[in-house]
């Protein structure tokens, strides 16, 4: 036990007038006051045109389709993005790929080798249509952080029934899966540190296409 | 009704016109005003610069003179909003040290009867008309503690557009401050000044003759740099427009012409 | 404004002083209300997209309160759950301890990274947590090449400068001011200075290093006491770069980052990028929980800080300071801020929120002007997420200050405590408040000069006042006061009230 971690907890202490235990912090935490909205407000169609709505907002690329047309899709937005060499985690099924791309699975690429990609594909865990995020998690589905982080374009399978409307929907769906690294992705990486100009894709991929795949009942 | 004018200190010394203002507003809408005697200061100054000591004495006097109002009416809210935040924190630490028992009491009592002058009319009185004639372009602004502490929102502006043959201007950034701040103007007076020519730009583009405001603090702040640039532009308290009818027109200005 | 020497509230010039510098600089005038105008424009919006903005406020301000009153709870659990995940969480008192720390950790990477990889150098997120404490200028003291990778820091660290804003730390500077900089710091003599071409700049400029440096320091928004993780919020992608490629990563945290529990984050993640960028969402947040097979880094140290925090802690009246998420709408919208950008605060916490908690972290000794850095005017307390009562933390700080300055004897030396306690003694008798009101009449006499108009006004006062009319005017007091006309017209008959011109 470090004598710093003695002193400023013993501090802490002293400045409260007691010491903390679990079960009063608890107890305390669920007394707190959370009158703020948690459940939706929009029907499942709404959501799912708000999503894209704040995705367009961001410039992001949105597309809708069935199931079925997953693969045709894939192909059109991939040829659209001009890349050829893409990076995708292990766990996406090859039956959706279109042919006359060349799909890379990240078995543990340098910095540099994921460098030498010109896009990456990936699912994610859900999208919250409030803010247009999409939430990636460390998953066999997304691959790790790097892989949606270093090439240019990230193009991004969300599935109509991972859609919740509202950030606290999320967290409850993420509770279950909190310790794994997550990535909220709201739109490209931007700085305004010029002046206040929103300038787009500083670090990060500057473009972002998303395939919204209907397998959702209620819509 | 009778209601006891708290005049304030810098009003009673600077802007007697203000008071004499809102007794011929009150008495015109058939209300008798009283004068406590021994009246001083509510001790703002001191408790926002710093010398919390010094202003508690001034507590219990307060109290002492307008225990038995039924109501009391201050023209301006930055003292009003010190005794609302401060004065039953100041009343409390009066009844620990002793000598005070039952103050706390007495200041919860009181703080239920105290109104800034346009919360009087608006809140108490129920009016937007008061009978008002000013026939002039009038720029409004809403000095913070006003519009922060006090929440006097639409208020003193649903007084203003009652009265007959104004013209009302909008105020550009009409929610920052003007830079006055109390001690503030002097111990950071180049930063009041600065702050002061935003308010000052935007009150000139506005094209009003007169610019008014619930607080002689605000006006005196901005008056300062309209008088010293010669504009010709005038401010007035809400009051002394308020005053003003088809028999009494005071277009003056600040100090002239009253009775 | 390029000055070159660290914000030290050590050593840095009383406020008055200071802004009264900031405002003879028009061209930083000009960028500050031109980037806290954008900025407040934005947050109107996006804020009154939400009907539920004023329960997530008080959410948001009985989380921060909760946790302060039992951090040293939260504070174990969290160093509990983030070694468990194979983090190594290390304690330090104040900045010393914490720069030793740091340095020791990166001192260890590159000995762990190696004789073919044993160039001493670290990446860094921007961190206002290591501004605090100095940290690169003790890292480079220790033979260790810091690179800041926010394009804002980039920039302040190229120039050689000092933050000025919590959330856009160059915002002091236009476009040109910082083309000339990467045109000399990085070798383009032919760049442009549209914003795109200057970000693409720094871009390039960075991506190499951003694949090669091994070791990473961040700070942290929040840290989870219930989960052990790390939640950064950032726009720009540096620091998912740096979280992510770097085989260490270092995170310094001031002890007060720490939330309870994940589910705290959907309110302060909805609260603060509205607040700090005016956006629904900021483009990235990253949390992550200790090391992670397969994914980042191999090592994770986090080192909590102490310096000043605990004492700010003791303060009751005061410790809502610690509740601060840092989102910089205080700066925003404060009119003080506005008109002297943050250099005049003369700390890497400026505006609002600097004017509470530097004096606190420096104990009062220095920073004493800075509570007094304020018209009390309220607007930060608007728009603040969690509901700091900024203008109240203001005056008992003032209190503080009188305090001490009035103390013994030294209320001797003090004319401006001497003549606060001249004018009580006036206020608490009505008698010499009068007489006080007649002589001051009398004193100003030979000030008044006629106006145009025939009225009196005063335009140079003396001394301490001299501040109010080298730009201001005063109008003279009246020859008679309210309560003199109330006791004259009490006297005659009310009738006759109106008829009377009073004298002036």
């Amino acid at each position: 036990m470090s004598d710093a971690r003695t002193a400023i907890l013993r501090r802490i202490v002293e400045a409260n007038s007691s010491q903390g235990t679990a079960e009063a912090a608890a107890e305390s935490w669920e007394l707190l006051p959370r009158d703020y909205s948690v459940v939706s407000q929009r029907s499942r169609a709404d959501v799912l045109e708000l999503l894209q709505d704040r995705l367009r907002d961001y410039d992001a690329a949105v597309v809708r389709c069935e199931p079925a047309l997953l693969t045709m899709t894939l192909n059109a937005t991939l040829t659209a993005a001009s890349v050829h060499r893409i990076g995708i985690p292990q766990g996406l099924q090859e039956l959706i790929l279109p042919a006359g791309f060349e799909f890379v699975i990240d078995e543990g690429m340098s910095p540099s080798e994921l460098d030498g990609l010109d896009a990456v594909l990936t699912g994610c865990i859900l999208a919250i249509a409030e803010t247009g995020t999409l939430v990636l998690q460390s998953t066999i589905d997304h691959g790790r952080r790097a892989l949606t982080l270093v090439p240019d374009v990230h193009v991004c399978l969300v599935r109509s029934a991972d859609v919740v409307e509202t950030v606290p929907q999320a967290f409850a769906r993420l509770q279950p899966t909190a310790t794994m690294p997550t990535t909220f992705v709201s739109g490209p990486s931007a700085t305004a540190d010029i002046e206040m100009t929103r300038v787009k894709g500083v670090h990060g991929p500057r473009f972002l296409h998303v395939i919204l795949i209907h397998d959702d009942a209620a819509t | 009704m009778r209601i006891a004018l708290f005049i304030t200190c810098y009003n009673d010394t600077l802007f007697p016109e203000t008071g004499i203002a809102v007794v011929r507003v009150l008495e015109r809408l058939g209300h008798e005003v009283e004068f406590p005697a021994g009246q001083t200061c509510c001790g703002q100054m001191h408790y926002n610069t710093g010398y919390q000591d010094e202003a508690l004495p001034l507590l219990p006097r307060f109290v002492q003179q307008f225990r038995s109002a039924e109501a009391v009416v201050v023209p301006s809210s930055s003292c009003v909003a010190m005794m609302r935040e401060h004065y039953p924190a100041m009343a409390r630490r009066l009844e620990q040290a002793g000598g005070h028992d039952g103050l706390s009491g007495d200041v919860e009592s009181l703080l239920g009867r105290i109104y800034e002058f346009s919360e009087l009319l608006t809140r108490r009185l129920g009016l937007s008309d008061v009978g008002a004639y000013f026939p002039h372009r009038v720029a409004y602004h809403p000095s913070c503690h006003g519009l922060r502490s006090l929440g006097l929102g639409d208020g003193p502006l649903s007084l203003l557009r009652s009265v007959r043959g104004i013209e009302l201007a909008d105020l550009r950034d009409a929610e920052e401050c003007c830079g006055f701040g109390g001690t503030f103007a002097i111990k950071n007076a180049a930063v009041s000044s600065a702050m002061l020519s935003e308010k000052s730009r935007a009150v000139l583009d506005t094209g009003a003759e007169i610019c008014t405001a619930t607080d002689n603090s605000c006006l005196m702040q901005i008056n300062g740099a309209l008088h010293r640039e010669r504009t010709g532009v005038r401010t007035m308290h809400l009051a002394e427009i308020l005053a003003c009818t088809q028999a009494y027109k005071n277009a003056e200005g600040p100090g002239g012409g009253f009775p | 404004m390029s000055t070159g020497t660290a914000l030290d509230p050590r050593t840095a010039p009383p406020f008055p002083i200071a802004a009264a510098r900031s405002l003879e600089d028009s061209q930083l005038r000009k960028n500050v209300r031109h980037a806290t105008d954008v900025i407040q424009g934005k947050r109107a919006r996006v804020v009154s997209e939400m009907p539920d903005w004023e329960a997530l406020r008080i959410s948001g301000e009985a989380i921060r309160r909760h946790t302060m009153k039992h951090l040293d709870e939260y504070l174990r659990q969290f160093e509990e759950n983030c070694a468990r995940a194979g983090g190594v969480v290390h304690w330090a008192r104040d900045g010393a301890e914490a720069r030793a720390l740091v340095i020791r950790l990166v001192e260890e990477a590159v000995e762990n990274e190696g004789p073919h990889n044993s160039l001493r150098e670290v990446l860094k997120i921007k961190s206002m947590t290591t501004e605090e404490i100095q940290l690169n200028q003790a890292l480079e003291s220790a033979g260790i090449r810091p690179y800041e990778t926010d394009l804002a820091e980039l920039i302040i660290q190229l120039g050689h400068d000092q933050p000025s804003h919590i959330v856009v730390p160059a915002l002091h500077k236009n476009r040109q001011q910082i083309r000339e900089l990467f045109r000399k710091e990085m070798d383009l003599p032919e760049l442009g200075e549209s914003p795109e071409e200057l970000a693409e700049a720094a871009r390039r400029f960075l991506r190499t290093r951003f694949l090669r440096v091994p070791i990473a320091i961040s700070g942290a928004n929040f840290l989870i006491a219930e989960t052990g993780g790390v939640c950064i919020v950032e726009s720009e992608g540096n620091g998912r770069m740096c979280l992510t490629l770097p085989r260490t990563l270092i995170t310094l945290a001031g002890i007060d980052k720490v939330l309870p529990r994940f589910r705290d984050l959907e309110v302060l993640l909805q609260t603060l990028p509205r607040s700090a960028t005016g956006e629904r969402m900021n483009p990235y947040n990253s949390m992550w929980t200790g090391v992670q097979r397969a994914d980042g880094p191999k090592q994770f140290h986090v080192v909590l800080l102490d310096n000043g925090r605990t004492d700010v802690l003791a303060d009751i009246e005061a410790r809502q300071t610690l509740h601060c998420i840092r989102c910089g709408a205080c700066q925003n919208v404060c009119p003080v801020y506005r008109e002297t950008g943050g250099h005049a605060y003369g700390s890497v916490y400026a505006g609002p929120i600097g004017a509470i908690l530097t004096p606190q972290l420096q104990r009062l000794q220095h920073a004493r002007s800075l509570p007094y850095a304020s018209s009390l005017c309220g607007a930060c307390y608007e728009v603040c997420p969690v509901k700091i009562n900024i203008p109240e933390v203001l005056i008992h700080l003032r209190n503080k200050v009188v305090r001490r300055d009035t103390a013994g004897l030294r209320v001797l030396g003090n004319p401006e405590a001497l003549a606060m306690k001249a004018a009580s003694t006036i206020f608490r008798s009505e008698r010499r408040f009068r007489a006080a009101q007649r002589l001051g009449r009398l004193a100003q006499r030979p000030l008044e000069r006629k106006d145009a108009k025939g009225e009196p006004w005063v335009s140079s006062l003396p001394g301490f006042f001299g501040g109010w009319t080298a730009t201001r005017d005063l109008r003279a007091m009246p020859k008679q006061t309210f309560r003199e006309w109330w006791e004259n017209r009490s006297r005659n008959n009310r009738d006759a009230k109106y008829s009377a011109e009073a004298p002036r």
